[in-house]
């Protein structure tokens, strides 16, 4: 029973109340906390505090990226179907030059082909009536010739001197 | 097998002043331990925390946690640092005595600091003053004053009281778990070293018993810095 008494007894008897003890534990818990607050708490509460502003920071950011991405794939959208447009118009477009060019070529073609009709047609009349003139002059001629060959033969002196003077009055008159 | 205390008694001749060299010791061990400790932690600090800054930071928001809980985070942020110093220091004087003690002459040198009335009460009592002296500089001494008259005048003497039995539960709660813990394990070391047998019996409920001793110490010096901020969130809240 002592013994056992003894045991219990030993963290009792260590110890005690001492006032050193009291004013080593403030001294250096005090001087803990002010060295950890100096040396270590301060800057991991900074570092903290600075990551925190950094990730709230970045998550602001990639939200307005996102906002901005979503806005540009809009405009591209946007612009895309307006460019779509714009080439259909511009291939309508062309198409219908082109449709009016030909219509255009055609009527020229044909145009011109009238106009080459009627000159041709001109110029075949024209070379018609020529050939009919130089026919004519060479008939009247001819027959000249043969007249002439005729009258030689049968006209007399008499009736030649007769014949000029005719002429010759006629021109008189004619002047 | 009855230890005794390295008492030196009279220094300087003074005859109030007398210090447990043992607990003195332990305290200065105790506080470069962890002084060390969190300096190596937060030497290199880096925005991408990596190995013990990790376990820093964790610490850091199981506090702000245990604060947060108590009062508002504008009043509380002042106390962070109060509350981290206190579980660390608590949390490894708790913890160095559970595997080792140390006798030398029969003076029990080596053994938690905690396990000591005067060094937990001195804790306590200075978490008190604490206490005070924030609520008187947060609030201002009229506010302060008035708390002792709320909710009703009569209970005036009875939150006196509550003032010193705050501080005794505090330093006494820890000190009653720390002390019973090493009296179990002084008498199965003494168990283990009465003969084969004995050490054979002990051996089992003596690492049971570490194992326990080291819960109770985590758990004590989480108690200990929530019930601080528990004080404290009393006397610096506007609100009750």
């Amino acid at each position: 029973m002592h013994q056992y008494i003894d045991f219990l007894t030993i963290g009792a008897t260590v110890g005690g109340f001492q006032v050193g003890d009291m004013i080593v534990q403030l001294f250096f818990f005090i001087l803990l906390l002010y060295l950890l607050k100096k040396v270590a708490w301060g800057p991991v509460m900074n570092i903290m505090e600075k990551r925190e502003n950094y990730v709230a920071n970045e998550i602001e950011q990639a939200e307005q990226s996102r906002l901005e991405a979503e806005e540009a794939s809009k405009k591209a959208t946007e612009q895309l179907n307006q460019t779509k447009q714009e080439a259909q118009q511009i291939i309508e477009d062309a198409k219908k030059a082109a449709e009016s060019q030909e219509a255009k070529i055609i009527a020229s073609a044909r145009t011109e082909a009238d106009r080459l009709k009627e000159a041709a047609q001109a110029d075949i009349q024209n070379e018609k009536e020529k050939a009919l003139q130089a026919l004519q002059d060479k008939v009247a001629s001819l027959s000249v010739l043969i007249a002439s060959k005729v009258i030689e033969k049968e006209i007399s002196a008499q009736d030649q001197e007769k014949l000029i003077n005719e002429y010759i009055k006629e021109v008189g008159e004619e002047l | 097998m009855d230890h005794t205390a390295p008492i030196v008694e009279n220094v300087f001749g003074i005859p109030w002043l007398s210090f447990n060299l043992s607990n003195v010791m332990m305290i200065i061990i105790v506080s470069a331990i962890v002084f060390v400790l969190v300096t190596l932690a937060t030497r290199n600090l880096q925005m991408k925390p990596t190995g013990m800054q990790n376990a820093i930071e964790w610490l850091v928001d199981f506090i702000k946690g245990v604060i947060g809980n108590t009062m508002d985070w504008k009043t509380g942020k002042l106390f962070l640092p109060l509350g981290l110093t206190l579980i660390l220091y608590i949390f490894v004087g708790n913890v160095s005595g559970v595997a080792t003690m140390v006798v030398h002459d029969h003076d029990l040198w080596w053994k938690s600091p905690t396990a000591d009335a005067t060094i937990t009460l001195t804790l306590s009592g200075m978490v008190v003053l604490l206490t005070h002296f924030y609520g008187i500089k947060l609030r201002g001494f009229k506010e302060y004053g008035k708390d002792y008259f709320r909710p009703v005048p009569f209970l005036f003497p009875l939150k006196i009281i509550e003032e010193f039995t705050n501080t005794l539960t505090l330093g006494l709660r820890l000190f009653g778990n720390m002390f019973a813990g090493e009296i179990l394990l002084t008498l199965l070391v003494g168990l283990a070293m009465a003969g084969v047998g004995g050490f054979l019996i002990s051996a089992v409920p003596m690492m049971a018993w570490m194992a326990f001793k080291l819960f109770i110490g985590t758990i004590q010096a989480f108690i200990f810095v929530m019930l601080t901020m528990v004080y404290m969130s009393h006397k610096v809240n506007t609100d009750h």
